[in-house]
């Protein structure tokens, strides 16, 4: 695999090998401490982030690499150089691979294809963000004490994504890849954040409310949700009329906390809007595995470095 | 120089003309048309040049009333000289090039430039289109009247389309002054909101915003309203959507004077293809160069669009010719400009059409010259005494759309490299062969 672009283009077979290796080098990550030396990875980043280049950044120096830095906003890019004269100049210090994110969907397929480089998509516009979806199914995995040496390892689990679907490429790499794994996905969001047709995406189940009974029903069936960040940002127009309402009607309040199985696990992949989507109390609960995500992050990005290098 | 074109089989719809016979040209004029061989004892006694259309199609000139030339200010994607080259490679004897130049056409200064520069290129004839409104800004009426009278035949805004709807009233009843039609570019922008294509399961997919079929349906709607209370001639451009020739149909059968055009890449393309067109494609604006306003649509919409065009309902084919520099295409889908050429491809794209048999041959004739004539009061015909412009086309032509074949200054096409099986062979403007292919000369 010399490309990590989409979920939608993986099969189960390619995503629970790169699971299964993310596993491997958690528990023996001193055998891959050199795997990267004198190799060379571009941080192409064409849009703000911390925590995902962060941990790509921390992922290649645990496996022996060394980071080129590029940060879009303070780029010649403003004064009008294109994405590619960016990038064919970048490239002449030296780069074995790129980890690329940039506001635009489908500009890191684009770049990969012209420049020929291994490339790993760190989230393109709406479109994909395949190592998060990578992580969270690590993390579930892992709670779950299951394996994804085993086909259709989430067999017969519910999962709750609940939020601003519309704009989450969150949401569009977790839904091909838990599908894929064989759980239940059941998306929760108003008709204001969610495509309008669904029809190419896998079978899905779609509640507009989550305070009915069905929504509550819902909720307490489910073994874990969700919750994706109101990505303020990219909302062109209204969207829904405040963040109380929004909250009121599509949060994880602490009354919803209440509804949840014991067992069940709330993911979220920050930064969190406290008091928003998610009250603190469930973000910090013992039921969270928040902070999780973020350590086990290092873990899949290593292995999707080490099978795009490979 | 006088012609005789031999042994075609002419089909001339508006004449209900369909049948082998041979035509002579002379002085720019269709001088006598008649049975196959008519005039075969002229030709030793006369200086006649004679084309070979045994086994080719005979029609009256094309006309392609919806392309960008880019002249004045954007020559480094097109050119008049380079645009009507293409045209006349393409079958097209006639074009009508869109006033979103720079500076823009609203003013008879730039219409005549137009003309004069179309005149020093003696390729296809060019019909400016005149702005609606002053810089295109959708704020004040452009001078329609001096604009008309240096030649303008017809007004749009295109792209920029007008939104306030009290405007649009008064251009509607100051061109119905003068009687031109004006050509609406049917988008809500306001529901659009620059959306890069269409909204549907593929821009769900590929998480792009999408730009809803409505926004088409809900201007379309207004435009034949404003047509009903001026009683202006409109023509809606590039019609993408199932529910917009829906309209269209009943503001016909109310007798309104409303018409439609349609791209041949709506009639053979959709949204699909965005979500396929990355695999295999090794040049770098693939997804690009299936960007275009309207945007491709899903196939649904796709067969209400061949449908209507055999019914009549959709007029005529446009080819929305819009050249555009790798500069323009080659960045971040979102921020690629719109368009794709079309000059060179319209007319193999519809004999294909033909070949499959969801045209027919008479209606694609008939949508590429009586219909488009008609709107620009330019009649072409194949009868005794007409203009001599006309397309020969050849059926067993098998041929592949390289780079090398573009006259355009531009290769914004997602054809290249496309296999054909059809296309123009020859192309006469008033009287003249401006194009053709070796095999035309006996």
């Amino acid at each position: 695999m010399q490309n990590l672009i989409t979920v939608r283009e993986l099969n189960e077979a390619q995503l629970r090998k790169i699971l299964t290796l993310s596993f491997e080098i958690k528990k023996n990550p001193q055998n891959y401490s050199q795997t990267l030396r004198g190799k060379s990875v571009l941080q192409f980043f064409v849009e703000n982030s911390t925590r995902t280049r962060m941990s790509f950044e921390t992922a290649v120096r645990k496996l022996g690499g060394t980071n080129i830095g590029f940060a879009g906003s303070a780029s010649s890019m403003s004064k009008g150089e294109t994405l590619f004269d960016t990038l064919d100049t970048i490239r002449q210090y030296g780069v074995d691979a790129v980890v690329m994110r940039h506001s635009s969907g489908g500009a890191i397929d684009w770049v990969s294809r012209s420049c020929g480089l291994p490339a790993i998509n760190a989230g393109d516009g709406q479109h994909e963000h395949p190592t998060q979806a990578l992580l969270d199914a690590f993390t579930l995995l892992e709670y779950w004490g299951l394996s994804p040496e085993h086909s259709q390892p989430m067999k017969g689990k519910k999962i709750l994504i609940v939020g601003d679907i519309l704009h989450s490429r969150v949401a569009r790499s977790n839904i091909q890849s838990l599908t894929k794994l064989g759980a239940d996905v059941v998306l929760v969001a108003p008709k204001t954040l969610l495509p309008n047709d669904l029809g190419l995406f896998p079978k899905l189940k779609v509640l507009n409310r989550w305070d009915d009974e069905e929504g509550k029903q819902v909720l307490a069936d489910a073994d874990a949700v969700m919750m994706l960040r109101l990505q303020l940002e990219r909302q062109k127009g209204a969207f829904f009329p405040s963040f109380s309402e929004y909250r009121h009607f599509w949060g994880l309040t602490r009354e919803r906390l209440s509804l949840l199985k014991p067992k069940a696990v709330i993911l979220h992949p920050g930064p969190i809007n406290r008091g928003v989507e998610i009250d603190p109390e469930a973000a910090d609960s013992p039921q969270s595995l928040i902070l999780k995500q973020v350590e086990n992050g290092v873990w899949v990005r290593m292995a999707a470095l080490v099978e795009v290098l490979s | 120089m006088m012609f005789l074109i031999r042994g075609g089989l002419l089909i001339d719809p508006s004449v209900r003309l369909n049948e082998p016979k041979d035509i002579l040209i002379e002085n720019g004029r269709i001088k006598a048309v008649d049975r196959p061989g008519s005039f075969d004892h002229l030709i030793l006694t006369m200086p006649i040049r004679v084309l070979n259309a045994n086994r080719k199609v005979v029609a009256p000139g094309f006309f392609d009333v919806h392309v960008h030339l880019r002249e004045p200010g954007l020559e480094y994607k097109e050119t008049i000289e380079s645009g009507t080259t293409a045209a006349i490679r393409g079958g097209f004897t006639s074009v009508a090039c869109m006033a979103n130049t720079l500076p823009v056409n609203d003013n008879a200064i730039t219409t005549r430039y137009i003309l004069e520069k179309a005149r020093e290129a003696g390729n296809a004839r060019v019909f400016p289109i005149g702005a609606v409104t002053k810089g295109l800004k959708g704020e004040e009426l452009a001078e329609i009247g001096m604009m008309i009278e240096a030649g303008v035949r017809a007004l749009s805004d295109d792209g920029m389309p007008v939104m306030n709807s009290a405007l649009m009233r008064k251009a509607m009843e100051y061109a119905a002054t003068f009687d031109v039609p004006i050509i609406s570019h049917a988008e809500d922008l306001n529901l659009s909101q620059g959306a890069p294509m269409n909204e549907g399961a593929v821009s769900a997919l590929l998480g792009y915003r999408g730009n809803p079929a409505a926004s088409e349906e809900i201007m379309v709607a207004r435009e034949i309203a404003l047509a009903r209370l001026t009683g202006a001639r409109v023509h809606i451009a590039h019609i993408s959507t199932r529910e917009g020739v829906d309209l269209v149909r009943r503001a016909k059968e109310a007798g309104l004077d409303v018409t439609a055009e349609v791209t041949p890449h709506h009639l053979v393309m959709s949204d699909r293809l965005l979500m396929e067109c990355n695999h295999g494609c090794s040049h770098r604006h693939a997804r690009a160069d299936y960007k275009m306003a309207p945007p491709l649509r899903s196939p649904d919409h796709q067969e209400a669009l061949i449908q209507a065009l055999n019914d009549g309902v959709i007029d005529m084919v446009a080819s929305d010719h819009a050249p555009h520099g790798c500069v323009d295409k080659e960045t971040e889908f979102e921020l690629a400009a719109n368009g794709i050429l079309g000059l060179q491809t319209t007319v193999p794209i519809l004999m294909g059409l033909v070949m499959q048999n969801k045209l027919s041959a008479e209606r694609m004739i008939e949508s590429l010259s009586t219909a488009p004539g008609k709107l620009f009061s330019h009649r072409v015909s194949l009868v005794e005494g007409a203009v001599a412009d006309l397309t020969i086309l050849d059926f067993e032509r098998d041929w592949k759309l390289t780079v090398a074949d573009l006259a355009s200054k531009s290769q914004n096409s997602p054809f290249l490299e496309r296999k054909f099986k059809g296309g123009a062979i020859a192309t006469m403007v008033a009287g003249e062969l401006k194009w053709s292919t070796a095999e035309m000369e006996e």
